[in-house]
C-alpha cells in the first residue's frame, strides 16, 4: 500500500518543462504490446494497493500499480470477481496497464470488457495534473466519459494513478463441454448459441474442437449442459485460464501473432492458416507473417480491425490503419490531454 | 470563414430550401413551437431556423453551411429528454432528426441492429422479437425516446444493473463532425483500436457531433421473467434488504424502490395491490432460464422475508407482472395527479448512503415547505426525487429548483453524482461545478475544443464555461434562462 502520486506529478512536471517523454510502465507485462516504447521510464508498480471495496455496492477502488491477482484474492474472499477476467500474466499484470491495453478474458462478450466495468479513474494529464472523472457509482453521466476513453490508449492521455470498478458475484456453478467440428461449423454454432437466453459465458475454437463454458445457476447450467451436450471437460477453471493467460501451445510459437476484433459471425477466411478463434467468433488469432494491407482489408471486409499483437517489426504501425478524419481527432485529443507529447509517445501510432 | 458575411435569416432559409423540401425548413414561429424545449419544459427557446432534414448527405450539408457561418447547431430527436439538453438556441439552427426512423437491418446470427437515430427505442426490440432477441437499456420513456438521443444522453433505465446503460449496449455509430464531415466510430467487433471515440461521444450530450445512424448489440431474450414485491415498515429496512440480495451472489434484472408518498400516488393510479400502509416497497425481478428464475425467486422471497418484509408477493402470470411494473412505470404521472406540477431529480448514490440521503432530504423537504416523493433504481443507486410544487405560485419553481440543488449537492457529498441517467444540460451546468474542479472541467473544455473548434455544437450545455465557474460555485440562487447564459467564447 504505497500512494506515490506526488513523486508521479513532480516527475510529469520536470518531463514536461524539460521536453523530454516518459515510457509508462506497471509491472512490464504487455511490453511487447503497441510500437517500440520510447522515453525514460516512469515506473507505479510501487504505486499500489487497494484503497476501497465495499462487496454489497459490488465496487473497488484501487491504485493503477495494484496486480490484477491482488485484486482477484480479494474478490475472491467475498466469493466476487472481475467478470472481464483479465489475464494476469503470471502476476505483473497491474490494474492500470490492463486498461491502458485494454485485455480481457473469454467472457467478454457476455460479461463485457474492462472498460464496460470501470466506473471512474484519476489521472495526471500532460499539464501535471491529477484529476478525477467518473465515480464510485454504477450511473454517472455527469461530463466526458474520460475514464473508458483510457480503454486502449495505451498510456498516451495521461497517467492513470487509481481506477474505479464495478465487480460482480462469483458464478455458483461452471460446466465445460467440448465438440469436434471445423472452423466454419464452429463460428456458425456459437454465434447460434449465444443468441439462446442460457448461461454461456466463454466460446471459442482451435485444433479442430469448439469449447463452450456454461456458468450460473447450478440449475440452468445443467439443464443446458443437457441439451446441448458434448464432453464435460475435467478441469474447466484451468483451460480457460491458460487460454486467458496465452499459454497454450497455440500461443507459445515465436511467430508473429495477428489479433482480429471483427463481427463474430463473420466467414472464416484463410482456411490453410493456423487461427484460434476466441470470444464466439468476435476475437481471432492468426499466427505467422503477413503483410498488414492484406489483414486490414479482411479484417474490413469481416465488419472489424485488425492488430499485430505480438511478435513482427514494431517500428512499424501495429495497430488497424485509421481514416484521415480519425486521425486529426485523435491528434486534436491528444494535444488537448498532453500538449508536450510527455506520455508514451508514438506507442500507439507513429503520428501521435 | 467569416462570420460578418453571415446571411440574415431569410437568406440562410433559402440556403437551405436548395437541398431540403421547403416544408422541412421551417422559420415561423407557430411551426416551430412544438420544438421549444424537450422534456423539461421550464427551459425553453425559440430557435432561429428549424430543419428536418431527411437524409445523412442534408445533414452533412446543414453542418458545412452551419460551420461556414459559425451558426450555432443544436440536434435533437423525439425531444423526451430531461435536462433541456435539446433546448433551441435562439441564434441557432435546430437540426431534428426525428424522419430517420428507419430500422436498416437486423442480423440475427451477429446479435446487432443498424438503426437510424429517429428510430424509438422500444421499436428496436418489437423488431428483434420474432429472432427472440432484444435491446437491453430501457429508458422509462422508451416508447417515445429515440435511440439517437439515447446515445446522446447515455441512457439508463432499470435494466442497468445487469445489462448496463447505452454505452455496454453500442457496437458502431456514424457522426457528422461540426465541419460536415461523415466519420465512422467502433466496428462491427467488440473492440477497435485507437482511442475510444465511442466512450466519449456516448452521454456527450450533442457537444461533439450529430448522430445519423447506431448500430446497437442484441440480447437472447430471457425464458423467463418474473417480479416480487415487497413491502417494508422503514426505508432502512428495505435498502438493507437490497444489499442483502446482493450479498447473495445474485444480480437482479431490475431492483426498485419507492418510498410511502411514491407507494400511495402510484396505487391510486395504477391499482397494482401496493401495500399502501408501507413506508418502502421494493420491485425486485429476476430474469433468465425456468429454472434458474424458480430457484433465485424463491431465495429472495425467503431473505425479504427474513429480513422483516411486511407484505411480499410474486408474479404468477405475465399480466400480474406486468401490473406490478404498471404502478411504478407510472409514478411519475401518477404523481402528477396529486399536485399541480412536479420536478423531478436525478441523483446518483452509494447504496449503503440511502437511509441517510433520505433523512437529509426530508430534513430539507420541510426547510423549503415543499413535499417530496422519491423512486428509486435500488440496485444502481440512482435516485430519482419528485419535489412536489405549484409553478403558479409566486417564487414556488425557483424554491424547488433550490432544493433540487441541495439534493444534488447533498448526492456529491456522501461519494455520489449529480446525474446518473438524465444527463446535464442547461439543468444541472450549475451542479457540474460540485462535482468537479475547474482543472477537470478545462479537461472538458479541451475535449470538447478537440471535436467543435469554434464551439457551435450545443452551446452553452453540459460543461459550465469557465468563466462562469467562479459565478456558480458562488450563486446561491438557480439560475434561469432568462438570466444570462453562459457565452460562447469565455474560454477561448
Amino acid at each position: 500500500m504505497t500512494d506515490i502520486s506526488q513523486e508521479l506529478i513532480a516527475r510529469v512536471r520536470q518531463a514536461s518543462h524539460d521536453g523530454t517523454s516518459l515510457q509508462i510502465m506497471g509491472g512490464g507485462s504487455k511490453q511487447f504490446m503497441g510500437r517500440e516504447p520510447i522515453g525514460d521510464p516512469i515506473s507505479l508498480s510501487e504505486h499500489k494497493g487497494i484503497i476501497s471495496y465495499e462487496p454489497i455496492e459490488l465496487v473497488l477502488t484501487a491504485r493503477a500499480g495494484t496486480p490484477i491477482s491482488e485484486i482477484n484474492s480479494a474478490l475472491a474472499e467475498h466469493n466476487q470477481c472481475l467478470a472481464f477476467e483479465p489475464p494476469t500474466f503470471n502476476g505483473q499484470a497491474t490494474l492500470g496497464g490492463t486498461l491502458a491495453c485494454h485485455l480481457s478474458g473469454p467472457a467478454r462478450p457476455w460479461s463485457g470488457s474492462i472498460r464496460d466495468h470501470v466506473l471512474g479513474i484519476r489521472l495526471i494529464n500532460g499539464h501535471a495534473e491529477e484529476l478525477r472523472f467518473g465515480g464510485q457509482v454504477m450511473k454517472n453521466v455527469a461530463g466526458y466519459d474520460v475514464s473508458r476513453m483510457q480503454a486502449g490508449a495505451m498510456g498516451t492521455l495521461g497517467i492513470i494513478t487509481e481506477v474505479s470498478l464495478k465487480v460482480m458475484p462469483k458464478p455458483a456453478a461452471t460446466v465445460t463441454i467440448k465438440q469436434e467440428m471445423d472452423a466454419a461449423k464452429a463460428i456458425e454454432t456459437m454465434n447460434r448459441l449465444s443468441g439462446q437466453s442460457k448461461p454461456l459465458t466463454g466460446a471459442c475454437w482451435f485444433d479442430n474442437h469448439l469449447y463452450l463454458r456454461l456458468a450460473g445457476a447450478r440449475s440452468a447450467v445443467d439443464s443446458t449442459v443437457n441439451q446441448w451436450q458434448g464432453a464435460a471437460l475435467e478441469d474447466t477453471d484451468a483451460f480457460w485460464s491458460t487460454l486467458r493467460e496465452q499459454q497454450l501451445d497455440y500461443f507459445l510459437d515465436a511467430s508473429s501473432l495477428w489479433r482480429f476484433s471483427v463481427k463474430s459471425s463473420a466467414a472464416h477466411v484463410l482456411p490453410d492458416e493456423d487461427w484460434l478463434f476466441d470470444w464466439g467468433g468476435a476475437q481471432r488469432w492468426l499466427r505467422g507473417d503477413f503483410t498488414a494491407d492484406k489483414l486490414e482489408a479482411l479484417a474490413e471486409t469481416a465488419g472489424g480491425q485488425v492488430s499485430l499483437y505480438r511478435g513482427g517489426d514494431r517500428s512499424q504501425e501495429v495497430f488497424h490503419t485509421q481514416s484521415e478524419a480519425l486521425q486529426k481527432l485523435h491528434q486534436r485529443l491528444k494535444h488537448a490531454f498532453d500538449p508536450n507529447g510527455v506520455f508514451n509517445p508514438n506507442r500507439l501510432y507513429s503520428w501521435m | 470563414m467569416n462570420q460578418s458575411l453571415r446571411p440574415d435569416k431569410a437568406a440562410l432559409v433559402e440556403l437551405f430550401r436548395d437541398f431540403i423540401e421547403p416544408q422541412y425548413v421551417i422559420n415561423d414561429e407557430e411551426t416551430q413551437k412544438p420544438f421549444e424545449c424537450d422534456g423539461l419544459s421550464v427551459y425553453c427557446d425559440m430557435p432561429l431556423i428549424t430543419v428536418l432534414p431527411k437524409t445523412v448527405e442534408q445533414v452533412c450539408e446543414v453542418m458545412r453551411i452551419c460551420y461556414r457561418y459559425q451558426i450555432p447547431v443544436v440536434a435533437r430527436g423525439a425531444g423526451t429528454g430531461l435536462c433541456a439538453g435539446a433546448m433551441p438556441n435562439p441564434d441557432g439552427v435546430l437540426l431534428v432528426l426525428s424522419r430517420f426512423k428507419h430500422i436498416l437491418d437486423i442480423d440475427p446470427l451477429a446479435r446487432s441492429a443498424r438503426l437510424q437515430p429517429g428510430v424509438r427505442n422500444l421499436a428496436i426490440s418489437e423488431a428483434a422479437s420474432p429472432y427472440g432477441l432484444y435491446y437491453g437499456p430501457d429508458p422509462s420513456s422508451q416508447i417515445a425516446c429515440s435511440i439517437g438521443g439515447n446515445v446522446a444522453e447515455n441512457s439508463g433505465g432499470v435494466h442497468c444493473l445487469k445489462y448496463g446503460l447505452t454505452t455496454h449496449n453500442l457496437l458502431k455509430i456514424e457522426m457528422v463532425t461540426v465541419e460536415g464531415e461523415l466519420i465512422t466510430i467502433g466496428s462491427e467487433g467488440l473492440d477497435s483500436n485507437g482511442f475510444d471515440l465511442m466512450a466519449l461521444i456516448t452521454g456527450s450530450e450533442g457537444l461533439l457531433g450529430v448522430i445519423t445512424e447506431v448500430t446497437v448489440k442484441l440480447l437472447p431474450s430471457p425464458e423467463k421473467a418474473q417480479v416480487i414485491m415487497a413491502g417494508f415498515d422503514n426505508v432502512q429496512t428495505a435498502g438493507d434488504a437490497v444489499g442483502g440480495v446482493i450479498a447473495k451472489g445474485i444480480i437482479p434484472a431490475g431492483l426498485e424502490m419507492m418510498d410511502s408518498p411514491a407507494i400511495i400516488a402510484a396505487e391510486a393510479f395504477a391499482h397494482a395491490g401496493y401495500p399502501t400502509d408501507a413506508q418502502a416497497l421494493l420491485l425486485c425481478e429476476l430474469d433468465g432460464s425456468e429454472a434458474e428464475v424458480q430457484e433465485q425467486i424463491a431465495e429472495v422471497e425467503q431473505l425479504f422475508i427474513e429480513l422483516g418484509a411486511t407484505t411480499t408477493r410474486v408474479s404468477q402470470s405475465e399480466a400480474e407482472r406486468a401490473l406490478l411494473w404498471k404502478g411504478r412505470k407510472s409514478a411519475f404521472p401518477a404523481v402528477g395527479r396529486i399536485s399541480p406540477d412536479y420536478y423531478c431529480m436525478d441523483g446518483t448514490i452509494p447504496r449503503s448512503q440511502l437511509a441517510h440521503v433520505l433523512t437529509e432530504m426530508q430534513k430539507l423537504s420541510e426547510q423549503y415547505g415543499l413535499r417530496v416523493a422519491n423512486v428509486f433504481h435500488a440496485g444502481d443507486g440512482n435516485l430519482h426525487p419528485l419535489i412536489l410544487f405549484d409553478a403558479n405560485v409566486p417564487g414556488e419553481l425557483e424554491r424547488t429548483e433550490e432544493f433540487g440543488s441541495r439534493i444534488l449537492e447533498l448526492c456529491v457529498k456522501v461519494g455520489g453524482c449529480i446525474t446518473g441517467e438524465h444527463g446535464v444540460g442547461v439543468e444541472k451546468i450549475r451542479q457540474m461545478t460540485i462535482q468537479f474542479n475547474d482543472q477537470e472541467l478545462t479537461q472538458f473544455h479541451a475535449i470538447k475544443h478537440a471535436f467543435d473548434p469554434i464551439g457551435t455544437l450545443n452551446p452553452g450545455k453540459g460543461i459550465p464555461v469557465l468563466k462562469r465557474c467562479q459565478e456558480y460555485r458562488t450563486l446561491d440562487r438557480p439560475q434561469h434562462k432568462h438570466d444570462s447564459q453562459p457565452q460562447q467564447g469565455d474560454l477561448a
